[in-house]
Parts: structure tokens; C-alpha cells; sequence
């Protein structure tokens, strides 16, 4: 029994502290998950991490709460997913709170202003940090193909501004005819 | 009130495919348009407010707009309705996720995947980039238009976390704390 509140208790401090840092929404709550998830807790392998992303990315829905769900479940069933999409609204729904009540002076405020901006460069370099991991690791198992789309996908984004549900939705579908295509020529 | 504010939320979550921005032309059109809950100045402040604070734009903007109609009740609210749709439809993924990831068509699917995420992770990363480095604004190398303290504040996390490998909330918070502090004094 205490085993399971002792993991509770994690999934609430980690995505409570994990959401309440994740300045800029969408995918900056992935990198900062995945460290402590993946390299802290060991909960979880990178290729998990990576699939869920996917996963939260072509449902409905901002990205950080379907993340939440999918690593709560994965830990701890239902009240898992329960416990740490509590951990991960919490947060802004108290900020934006206190906010919305002194908006003119915090919107005045030049120190908020400047250590918000320090902290975007912060996270910025997590960011970096994170893709470099997870992209040499692509580059590093030497699939041509794994390569190509992770290029594609990059240029695609952040040149040509696609929809990133396009761009999933495509990837996913780039899969299923590769592997149909295999299965076919290993029956034939 | 309570029932509107949740349903109309509810609805924003369960059409909001994408995250991040692809959620705010569905704010606008039922916030501010459909029900006039906020003038577009409001709406163009909420904006800024989720630039500048953490969590989904889609939850604060849920919370903004409830603690404006019906205090903290409202915000609760709204933050459910906004949440609701995601739980029920990610559950049942997770669930098919954890029962045939090992088949051969989903692994297939999954390993297309995979690389396309750490793309989206990386093409994200950059926009946060040009934010810091040029406050949004063209990207150019004098040093006028660069935020040199920007600059070396990331150079310096970066550095920090391939050597020493932090807890990269604690490297944020050092940024915020270096970065404010420059900003001030210089």
C-alpha cells in the first residue's frame, strides 16, 4: 500500500513541478517530462516516451494534458491518469488565477518581465539539450529511412509551417503502407 | 452559466487537434464572437498572459475566461470541460497503446513515428529560440538585433546540462534568476 502512494505522490510532484515550469506550451513539456520520466524515474524507455508523444499528438486535446493521461495510465491505471492530469492542470489553473486578478500590475511589472525572458532562454537550452539526445540516437541506429523522415519532418515544420497533425498523420501513414508492403513480400 | 462555460470548453478540447496554437482560432470564434465572454483586447491579452506563464494555452484561457465569468467556480469548470474530452478519448488510446504496441503494423506505424516527434520537438525548439534570442522579431546577426544576454544565458544552461546533467528545473529557474538580474543591472 505504501508502495502505491509513494507512486502517487511522485506522479502528482512530477508532472505538478514538471507543468508548472513549461513556459511556451505544446511540445516543451515533452523534453522536461522525458527527463524526469525517462533519465530520473526510469518509468519509462525513450522509444515510450516518443510513441506517447505521437499518441498525444493525434488525439484532441493540448498535448501536455494527453501526455499527462498516457503516463499516468501507463504508471498507475485510471487514477494515475487521473492524478497526474490533476498534477499538470493545476498549476496554470492557480496562475492564471492570481493573474487574472492583478493583470495590470503584473503586465506592468519589469521584473516579471525580465526573468520570464531569462527563463525562456533556459528552456530553450533544454530543449537543445533533449533534441540532441533524442535525434543523435535516431542518427546513431543508422536507418536511412528513420533518418530521411525525422529530416523531412524537421523541414516540413519549421520551414513550411505545416500542421503538425498533418504531419503525424502522414508519418503514420508512411508506416502502416511500409509495413503492409513487408508483410506482403515476406508472404509472396 | 456553469453548465455554458463547461460545455462551451468542452467542446473547444474535444476540436482542438494539434495543441499548442491550433486551438486558438476555436477560442476566438466561441470566447469572444458566439458568446462576447471577452472583448478582443481580453482575448490579445490572454494571448500574452500564455506566452509568458506556464501550462496549455488551451487551460488558460479556460481559466482565465471562467474566473471572469464565475470566479473560481467557473474556472474550475471551464478547466474541466476543457479537459474532459482529452481524458475519455487518450484513456481508450492508452489502453489499445499498452494492448497491441507489440504488433507488427503498429510497431511499423510506431517506428515512422518516432523520428517525425523528435522533428516536431526540434522545429518547436527553434520558434522558443527565435522568441528568446530576437524577441520574436527577423532574425539577424548584428548585435543589435541578437539578445545577447539571451544568448549567453541559453549558452551557459546548455553547457551546464551536457556536463552535469541537472535537473533541468532547477536550470530554469537559474535562468530566470541570471537573466532577470543582467537584464536589471545592465
Amino acid at each position: 500500500m505504501s508502495g502505491k502512494s509513494k507512486l502517487y505522490r511522485q506522479l502528482f510532484t512530477s508532472t505538478f513541478s514538471v507543468s508548472a515550469f513549461t513556459l511556451g506550451g505544446g511540445y516543451v513539456i515533452v523534453p522536461l517530462m522525458r527527463k524526469k520520466f525517462v533519465e530520473q524515474y526510469g518509468w519509462l524507455e525513450d522509444d515510450e516516451m516518443l510513441d506517447m508523444t505521437a499518441l498525444a499528438q493525434s488525439a484532441p486535446g493540448p498535448i501536455a494534458i494527453n501526455t499527462a493521461i498516457l503516463v499516468g495510465y501507463r504508471m498507475a491505471g485510471v487514477i494515475g491518469a487521473f492524478i497526474t492530469v490533476f498534477g499538470t492542470v493545476l498549476p496554470p489553473l492557480v496562475i492564471i488565477s492570481v493573474i487574472s486578478l492583478f493583470y495590470e500590475a503584473f503586465r506592468a511589472s519589469q521584473v516579471v518581465g525580465t526573468v520570464l525572458h531569462g527563463m525562456q532562454a533556459g528552456v530553450a537550452a533544454v530543449i537543445a539539450d533533449v533534441v540532441l539526445g533524442m535525434g543523435g540516437s535516431v542518427l546513431k541506429a543508422g536507418s536511412p529511412l528513420h533518418t530521411g523522415i525525422m529530416a523531412a519532418a524537421f523541414i516540413a515544420a519549421a520551414w513550411f509551417h505545416v500542421n503538425v497533425a498533418v504531419i503525424i498523420l502522414s508519418c503514420g501513414a508512411l508506416g502502416i503502407a511500409l509495413s503492409l508492403a513487408q508483410r506482403r513480400k515476406g508472404e509472396g | 452559466m456553469l453548465l455554458q462555460l463547461f460545455l462551451t470548453f468542452f467542446q473547444i478540447g474535444l476540436f482542438s487537434i494539434g495543441g499548442g496554437y491550433a486551438i486558438l482560432p476555436m477560442v476566438e470564434q466561441h470566447v469572444v464572437e458566439l458568446h462576447g465572454w471577452l472583448t478582443p483586447v481580453e482575448y490579445m491579452d490572454i494571448l500574452t498572459i500564455s506566452q509568458m506563464t506556464p501550462g496549455p494555452i488551451a487551460i488558460n484561457a479556460a481559466t482565465f475566461v471562467g474566473t471572469k465569468m464565475a470566479g473560481i467556480p467557473g474556472a474550475l469548470t471551464a478547466t474541466a470541460g476543457c479537459v474532459a474530452p482529452s481524458f475519455i478519448i487518450v484513456l481508450a488510446l492508452s489502453y489499445f497503446y499498452m494492448k497491441y504496441r507489440s504488433m507488427s503494423v503498429i510497431k511499423g506505424v510506431l517506428g515512422t513515428l518516432r523520428p517525425a516527434v523528435v522533428a516536431l520537438i526540434a522545429s518547436s525548439g527553434i520558434s522558443i529560440l527565435r522568441l528568446s534570442f530576437w524577441n520574436g522579431g527577423p532574425v539577424a546577426w548584428s548585435p543589435q538585433a541578437l539578445d545577447v544576454i539571451a544568448v549567453c544565458v541559453f549558452a551557459l544552461c546548455f553547457g551546464v546540462l551536457r556536463i552535469r546533467k541537472p535537473n533541468p528545473i532547477a536550470v530554469i529557474l537559474g535562468a530566470g534568476v541570471l537573466g532577470g538580474a543582467l537584464y536589471l543591472w545592465l
